[in-house]
C-alpha cells in the first residue's frame, strides 16, 4: 500500500524526516518497502504564504510578492496572473534546482535583477516542479499548508510503499501507520471526524438486513443516504486518492474508496432505488447463480461463496466486488451504504476461484476488526453530507451477529520477563501500549490487565501483546544473551555425519560434488530404469510442477547427474568427474515416501598426460572403481563385486557392490543406448551407493593389527587359469594362507603363448611371519601348497 | 733366504709410489674403488704381501715388514677415506649445476574438484552453530500438511499461505492432497518436539521447495537450515545472542548485527536478523560513490528470520508451554552463498557449469 506523507501528516505529526521515519517504521515491523519521491527535484523548495502584491514599478505584466517562507520575508518578481494575498505557493529560494518553465530542462536558480528589482527567489509553477505542463499560473497549495515547511510533504508527492505482513490488515490504512508513528515517536493520534447531522426518518423504517449464514458474515452495518448529488470529487479528494495510487470516479465511490483507504474497511455503495423488496440478504450463492460484475465480466457463483443480495437476487459477491445492476451512476439520488465484516478464509476462497483480487478481499482475507464497520460507515457518512449534499437517516442498521466482548489479556510481568530475558519498568509497558491505543492497568501484585483496541484484530494471546512491547521499545535496544543452562545431552545423527564423510571422501579422490534439482521428469526416469522398475516404484508426481522439466520426485540420481555430465562435457576436455549425494523417494503406497540418501558418481573422458592434456585412454570401469575403492577404504568397508545385470548399464561390465551379503550398490559402465540419450558419445562408467545401507555395516573404530618387526620374502607367482575365472578366486587361495601378508594382482595376459580360453594372471606375494624370520624351505613349503590348492581348485597351471 | 726377506721389505716403497701415483690420476668413485681393490683389495698388492708375513721365519725380519706394510695400509686407508670425500663432494657439486629445473613449470596437475558452494557453506554454518551448542538432526522433505502449515499455525485459507507457495505431491488420502513438498524446515519444530524433551537444541538442514518462479534472487529449492532451542527460561536476549554469535562466526567478528519485528506465524515475538553490509560497510555506497548493490543501497543485508516458539506450538508439542519456552530460526543458504561469495544469480547454483562450480 501507497501511504502519502501528505495524508499521514492529517493524523500525526510527522516530527522526523521521512527517511528516518521509514527506518523506525520497519525496525518496528511496519516495513517500509520505499520511498517515492517527487518527479522533480524538491530539495529547498518550501510552502510560503503570499502577504502581499505590489505592482511592479516598471512592467505592467510583472509585480512584486512578499511572501512569508518560514524563515522570514522575502519579496520575489512575479509573472504569474493568479498570484493573490493569502495564498500558500511554492517558493524556491536563489541556489535550488528547478526545471526552466521554457526549455524544460533542469537549472540551478541565479540571483537575478528583473526590470531593475531584486528577486530573492521564484514562486513556481507546475511545469518548474516537474508535475505537469502547466506554465500559465503558479501552483496554488491547499490553505492548510504551513510556511516553511518542505513541499514534497505537503504536496503529498511523497509516499511510503508498504510492504503489510498478513497479520496487520490495520495497517492497510493511513490511520493504522499513523497510529505506529504516534507510537513510536510519542505524538498525539488525531482520529478523523465521524460527526454529521442525522435527519430524516430512521434507516430500520427504509430497509432491512437479514443475515442468513451468521458463519460468514460477523457484522453488517447499513446506512441510507438520500438525496445526494452524484458528481467530480472535489479536487482534495481527487489528490489524495491519486497520491495513494488510486484513480478518483465519482465522488461517491471516491469516499467509499477514501474511508478504505483512511480506516481500513471496505465499503460498498448500492444504488437505493435499485434494491427490491427494501431488504439485504446476506447469504450463500445458489448453485449456478450468476451475477454480472462491475469489472464488466460475469460470473457463475457456487454455494460456498457468500452474496449480497435483495429479495429477489444476488447484487453482489460479499467482500470481494460489487455486480453492475445495482452499481452507483450519474443519476444516482440515495445510496445503501455497506460497512460489513466477512469470515476471512472464506473471502479468500471466493476470491481465488473467481480469481479477483480487489482492495476489499485483501483486506478481508486477513481478518478485519468487527469493531471497524460502525466507525468507517459513520465516518463515510460525514463525507457523503459534506461532499455530496446528502441527507442521512437517524440511525443506521446494525445487525451483529458475531459480536464478542473486548479482548482483555492477563500479563504477568514475570512473563514479559521470562520471553524478552529483560527487565521493564511498568511505566515503560504502560507508556508503550498505551501510545499504541491499548489500555494497561497493573493490578497488584504481579499482572497487568491490557485491553486490546478494537483495530487490531492480530492480538490474541499475552506473546502477542509483549511482542508489542518489545518492537515498540526496539529489539536492539533489548539485551542479548548467549544461551546459558543446561546443555541438552549430544545425539549425533549418524547419518548427516556418513554423508558428509563420503562428499568429503569423493571430492578429495578427484571428483567434483554438484547439487541438482530433486525433481524431474519420467522421459529422464525412462532412459535409466527399467520399465518394471518404474512400475515396482511409481514415482511420486508433483500435482502443480512449475514445469514439465520438475514435475517427478526423482527415485535415482542416476538421470540429473548424467545431465550435469552432458552439459558439461564439451566445455571440458580430458577426464570428468561429477558426484552428487542426495536423497532419493521411494513411494510407500499413501505414506510419506522413504527418503533414501544415495550417492551417484560418473566419470568420462580421456585420462590425462604429465601436462594435464587428454591422452588416448578413455576412463571405464576400473577407474569408477578406483573411486569406488577409495571411498570404502575410508569408511574400512571390506566389498565385494559380483557382476550383474542393470537396465541401464552394460552387460559384462557391470558388478554389484556387495557388503556382507547385502547388494549396496553398483559399478559399471553404461550402456550406449543411456549415454546416446543424453547425448554423451564417449563411455561412460558410474557407481551408486545406498549411503544409509552403508550404516550398519560401520566399524566403530578400527582394531589395530601389529606391525611385524621381521623381515618378508617377497616372490611372484604366473598362473594359467580358465579365461572366465575371476582375479578374485585365486587372490582369495592365495590371501587365506597362514604367511601371506599381502597379495596383489600385477598382470593380466590374454594370447600366445597362453592357449586359448586361458588367460595368464600374475601374483606379488609377500609372506612375513609375525613372530620370526622365515626360512626358505618355509616358503616354498607354504607356495607348493598354494600352487597345489590353486590347481586342484581352479584348474591353474603355474606358467614357466 | 735372507735375500728373499730383503726383497720382500724392499717391495714396500714401490707399492707406495705406485699407489700414491696411480690415486693422483683417479677422477671419479668407480676408478677409486678399482684403485682400492688393486692396492687394499682381498687380492690386493699390498694385501698380498702381508699375507707372506706368517711364513717369514726371522722375527725381526717380520717386524720390519710388518710394522711398513701396515703403516703403508693405514695410509693408503686414509688417502682413499680423503679421496672418496673428495670425489663426492665433487659429484654433488656436478649433480647441482647440471641438474638444474625449471621451477616455473608445473607438476602433473592435479584434478581441480571442489564441494559445491552451497554445501561449504551449509558445512560452515552448521560448523558455527555446532560450535555453539547445536548438533544436526534430520526430517523428512515430502511432508504432511499438517506439520508443514496447520501444526505451524497456518491454517488452510489464511494469506499467510501466499508467503510459501506450495508444490502439492499428486497423491491423495481421505480423498484430499496432504502430502507436500516442504515449503520451509519449520515443521521440523514439530517433528523435533515429537521424539524429543527439553532441553533440545538442534539444527536441521534441507532442501525445501516453492511453487515461486526463478528469477535472480529466487529459487524453487533451496536449502535451508532452522534452528530450535527449547527449554525452561529460554529467552529471546538468548535468541539475540545466539544469532548475532552466528552471524558474526560466519560474517566475520566485526560485523553490526541487528534485529527487526517481522511476522512468521509459528512465532510471536517474530523477527528478522540483519548485519551490516559486509561489502559497503553499512554505508550504502561504495567509496566511489555508486549505489551498494549487495545491499540494495541500505547498508544492512537481511540475513534470516526467527522469533521466539509460539506457546501454542510450545503445548501442541505436549510441553508446559508456562514453564518452556524457546525459539527458532530459519534462513536460506544459498541467499547466504551468494552473499559470501558475491554471485549475482542464484540460479548459478543448481545450472552446476563446472566452469562456475570449480571456482570456490
Amino acid at each position: 500500500m501507497r501511504i502519502p506523507l501528505s495524508w499521514l501528516s492529517e493524523y500525526v505529526d510527522l516530527a522526523l524526516p521521512p527517511p528516518e521515519l521509514a527506518r523506525r517504521l520497519t525496525i518496528a515491523g511496519v516495513e517500509v518497502a520505499g520511498i517515492e519521491s517527487p518527479a522533480g527535484e524538491w530539495d529547498g523548495i518550501v510552502v510560503a504564504e503570499v502577504l502581499r502584491v505590489d505592482p511592479h514599478p516598471d512592467a505592467d505584466r510583472l509585480c512584486l510578492v512578499t511572501a512569508n517562507t518560514g524563515a522570514g520575508q522575502q519579496t520575489v518578481v512575479c509573472g504569474a496572473p493568479n498570484v493573490a494575498a493569502g495564498q500558500k505557493v511554492a517558493f524556491a529560494p536563489v541556489g535550488t534546482r528547478l526545471i526552466d518553465g521554457h526549455t524544460g530542462k533542469p537549472t540551478l536558480l541565479k540571483p537575478a535583477r528583473i526590470r531593475g528589482v531584486q528577486s530573492a527567489g521564484m514562486v513556481l509553477s507546475e511545469k518548474e516542479l516537474g508535475l505537469s505542463e502547466a506554465h500559465e499560473g503558479i501552483l496554488v497549495l491547499p490553505p492548510d499548508a504551513v510556511p516553511g515547511r518542505p513541499l514534497a510533504d505537503v504536496l503529498g508527492q511523497t509516499a511510503f510503499q508498504m510492504d503489510i505482513r498478513p497479520n496487520r490488515p490495520d495497517l492497510l490504512s493511513v490511520l493504522g501507520v499513523a497510529r505506529e508513528v504516534a507510537a513510536l515517536t510519542g505524538r498525539a493520534i488525531r482520529e478523523p471526524s465521524t460527526d454529521y447531522p442525522a435527519q430524516g426518518r430512521p434507516a430500520k423504517r427504509r430497509f432491512s438486513v437479514e443475515i442468513s449464514d451468521p458463519d460468514l458474515c460477523h457484522r453488517y452495518v447499513g446506512g441510507l443516504i438520500e438525496e445526494l448529488r452524484v458528481a467530480d470529487s472535489p479536487p482534495w479528494l481527487q489528490e489524495r486518492l491519486t497520491a495513494a495510487g488510486m484513480r478518483p470516479i465519482t465522488n461517491v465511490v471516491d469516499i467509499t474508496n477514501y474511508v478504505m483507504l483512511e480506516l481500513g474497511q471496505p465499503l460498498h455503495a448500492f444504488d437505493f432505488e435499485r434494491l427490491r423488496g427494501g431488504k439485504i440478504i446476506v447469504r450463500r450463492a445458489r448453485a449456478q447463480e450468476k451475477l454480472q460484475m462491475l469489472d464488466g465480466s460475469e460470473r457463475e457463483l457456487s454455494p460456498d461463496m457468500l452474496v449480497i443480495a435483495d429479495s429477489e437476487r444476488a447484487l453482489a459477491v460479499a467482500g470481494v466486488m460489487g455486480g453492475s445492476e445495482s452499481e452507483v451512476s450519474a443519476g444516482t439520488r440515495s445510496i445503501l451504504l455497506e460497512s460489513a465484516n466477512f469470515d476471512a478464509a472464506s473471502i479468500r476462497r471466493t476470491s481465488q476461484a473467481l480469481r479477483l483480487r480487489t482492495d476489499a478481499s485483501v483486506r478481508f482475507e486477513k481478518g478485519l476488526s468487527r469493531g471497524l464497520p460502525a466507525v468507517a460507515a459513520r465516518r463515510a457518512t460525514k463525507l457523503f453530507v459534506d461532499i455530496c449534499g446528502g441527507r442521512v437517516s437517524q440511525d443506521i442498521v446494525d445487525v451483529f451477529p458475531g459480536k464478542e466482548k473486548d479482548l482483555r489479556i492477563t500479563l504477568t510481568q514475570e512473563r514479559l520477563h521470562r520471553v524478552l530475558g529483560a527487565e521493564l519498568t511498568k511505566a515503560e509497558v504502560r507508556r508503550v501500549l498505551e501510545g499504541l491505543g491499548f489500555g494497561c492497568r497493573w493490578l497488584p501484585p504481579d499482572h497487568y490487565v491490557v485491553r486490546v483496541p478494537y483495530w487490531r484484530s492480530d492480538i490474541a494471546i499475552a506473546e502477542d501483546v509483549i511482542e508489542e512491547v518489545a518492537r515498540i521499545i526496539g529489539y536492539d535496544q533489548l539485551p542479548t544473551a548467549l544461551l546459558s543452562g543446561e546443555v541438552p545431552e549430544f545425539t549425533p545423527d549418524p547419518r548427516s555425519e556418513l554423508r558428509e564423510t563420503v562428499r568429503d571422501a569423493l571430492c578429495s579422490a578427484g571428483m567434483q560434488e554438484v547439487i541438482t534439482y530433486s525433481l524431474t521428469t519420467l522421459e529422464a526416469l525412462q532412459k535409466v530404469l527399467a520399465p518394471e522398475d518404474l512400475a515396482t516404484y511409481r514415482p511420486l508426481r508433483v500435482a502443480n510442477p512449475m514445469s514439465r522439466e520438475h514435475e517427478y520426485l526423482r527415485t535415482t540420481l542416476r538421470a540429473s547427474v548424467l545431465q550435469t555430465l552432458s552439459r558439461n562435457l564439451h566445455a571440458n576436455p580430458g577426464l570428468t568427474a561429477l558426484f552428487e549425494t542426495a536423497r532419493v523417494y521411494i513411494p510407500n503406497n499413501s505414506d510419506l515416501p522413504q527418503e533414501t540418501d544415495t550417492v551417484c558418481a560418473v566419470i568420462s573422458g580421456r585420462h590425462a598426460d604429465r601436462w594435464g592434456r587428454p591422452t588416448g585412454s578413455e576412463a571405464g570401469f576400473y577407474d569408477a572403481k578406483s573411486y569406488l575403492e577409495r571411498l570404502l577404504d575410508l569408511l574400512h568397508l571390506p566389498a565385494a563385486f559380483q557382476e550383474k545385470h542393470d537396465f541401464a548399464y552394460l552387460p559384462g561390465r557391470t558388478a554389484a557392490v556387495l557388503i556382507g551379503q547385502r547388494e549396496v550398490g553398483t559399478v559399471g559402465e553404461l550402456h550406449p543406448r543411456v549415454c546416446a540419450s543424453f547425448d554423451i558419445d564417449g563411455p561412460v562408467a558410474m557407481f551408486e551407493l545406498d549411503i544409509d545401507a552403508l550404516r550398519p555395516h560401520l566399524q566403530p573404530a578400527v582394531h589395530y593389527q601389529p606391525v611385524s618387526p621381521f623381515p618378508p620374502v617377497e616372490q611372484d607367482l604366473a598362473l594359467i587359469l580358465p579365461a572366465e575365472t575371476e582375479a578374485a578366486r585365486p587372490l582369495q587361495i592365495i590371501a587365506d594362507d597362514s604367511l601371506v601378508e599381502n597379495v596383489s594382482v600385477f598382470d593380466v595376459y590374454t594370447g600366445p603363448p597362453v592357449p586359448p580360453g586361458r588367460k595368464s594372471i600374475a601374483f606379488a606375494i609377500s609372506f612375513r611371519s609375525p613372530d620370526h624370520t622365515l626360512t626358505d624351505e618355509e616358503v616354498a613349503r607354504h607356495r607348493r601348497k598354494i600352487i597345489a590348492r590353486l590347481e586342484r581348485d581352479l584348474d591353474a597351471e603355474v606358467r614357466a | 733366504m735372507p735375500s728373499q726377506t730383503g726383497k720382500l721389505t724392499d717391495d714396500i716403497p714401490p707399492i707406495q709410489s705406485a699407489a700414491l701415483a696411480q690415486l693422483d690420476q683417479i677422477t671419479d668413485v668407480p676408478g677409486l674403488e678399482s684403485w682400492r681393490i688393486a692396492f687394499l683389495g682381498r687380492k690386493g698388492r699390498l694385501t698380498l704381501l702381508l699375507k707372506q708375513l706368517p711364513a717369514i721365519q726371522n722375527i725381526d725380519e717380520r717386524r720390519r715388514l710388518g710394522s711398513a706394510g701396515n703403516a703403508l695400509k693405514q695410509r693408503l686407508e686414509a688417502v682413499y677415506e680423503e679421496r672418496l670425500a673428495q670425489l663426492k663432494e665433487a659429484q654433488v657439486a656436478h649433480a647441482v649445476a647440471s641438474g638444474r629445473l625449471d621451477v616455473s613449470l608445473p607438476g602433473p596437475p592435479l584434478p581441480r574438484v571442489h564441494l559445491h558452494p552451497v554445501a561449504q557453506t551449509l558445512r560452515d554454518g552448521l560448523a558455527a552453530f555446532r560450535n555453539i551448542g547445536f548438533p544436526v538432526a534430520g526430517v523428512p522433505e515430502v511432508e504432511w500438511n499438517y506439520y508443514n502449515c496447520q501444526a505451524m499455525r497456518i491454517p488452510p485459507d489464511h494469506p499467510a499461505r501466499d508467503m510459501w507457495d506450495t508444490l502439492w505431491v499428486d497423491v491423495e488420502r481421505d480423498g484430499r492432497r496432504q502430502m507436500l513438498l516442504r515449503t520451509h524446515t519449520s515443521p521440523n519444530q514439530i517433528r523435533i518436539m515429537e521424539r524429543s524433551q527439553p532441553p533440545i537444541r538442534v539444527v536441521v538442514p534441507g532442501r525445501c521447495y516453492r511453487f515461486e518462479a526463478t528469477d535472480p534472487t529466487h529459487e524453487w529449492m533451496m536449502i535451508q537450515v532452522e534452528g530450535l532451542a527449547v527449554d525452561d527460561g529460554i529467552s529471546m536476549a538468548n535468541l539475540k545472542g545466539t544469532l548475532a554469535e552466528f552471524a558474526r562466526r560466519i560474517f566475520g567478528r566485526d560485523r553490526k548485527v541487528a534485529f527487526k519485528c517481522d511476522y512468521f506465524p509459528f512465532v510471536e515475538p517474530g523477527m528478522e536478523l540483519r548485519i551490516d553490509c559486509f561489502i559497503c560497510r553499512g554505508e550504502g555506497r561504495l567509496p566511489d560513490g555508486q549505489p551498494c548493490r549487495t545491499c540494495g543501497h541500505s547498508g544492512w543485508i537481511e540475513i534470516l528470520g526467527a522469533g521466539m516458539v509460539h506457546p501454542e506450538i510450545i503445548a501442541n508439542a505436549g510441553y508446559d508451554a508456562e514453564r518452556y519456552t524457546g525459539f527458532a530460526f530459519g534462513m536460506g543458504i544459498e541467499r547466504i552463498a551468494l552473499l559470501r561469495h558475491g554471485v549475482d544469480d542464484i540460479r548459478h547454483f543448481y545450472a552446476n557449469d563446472l566452469r562456475f562450480l570449480r571456482q570456490f
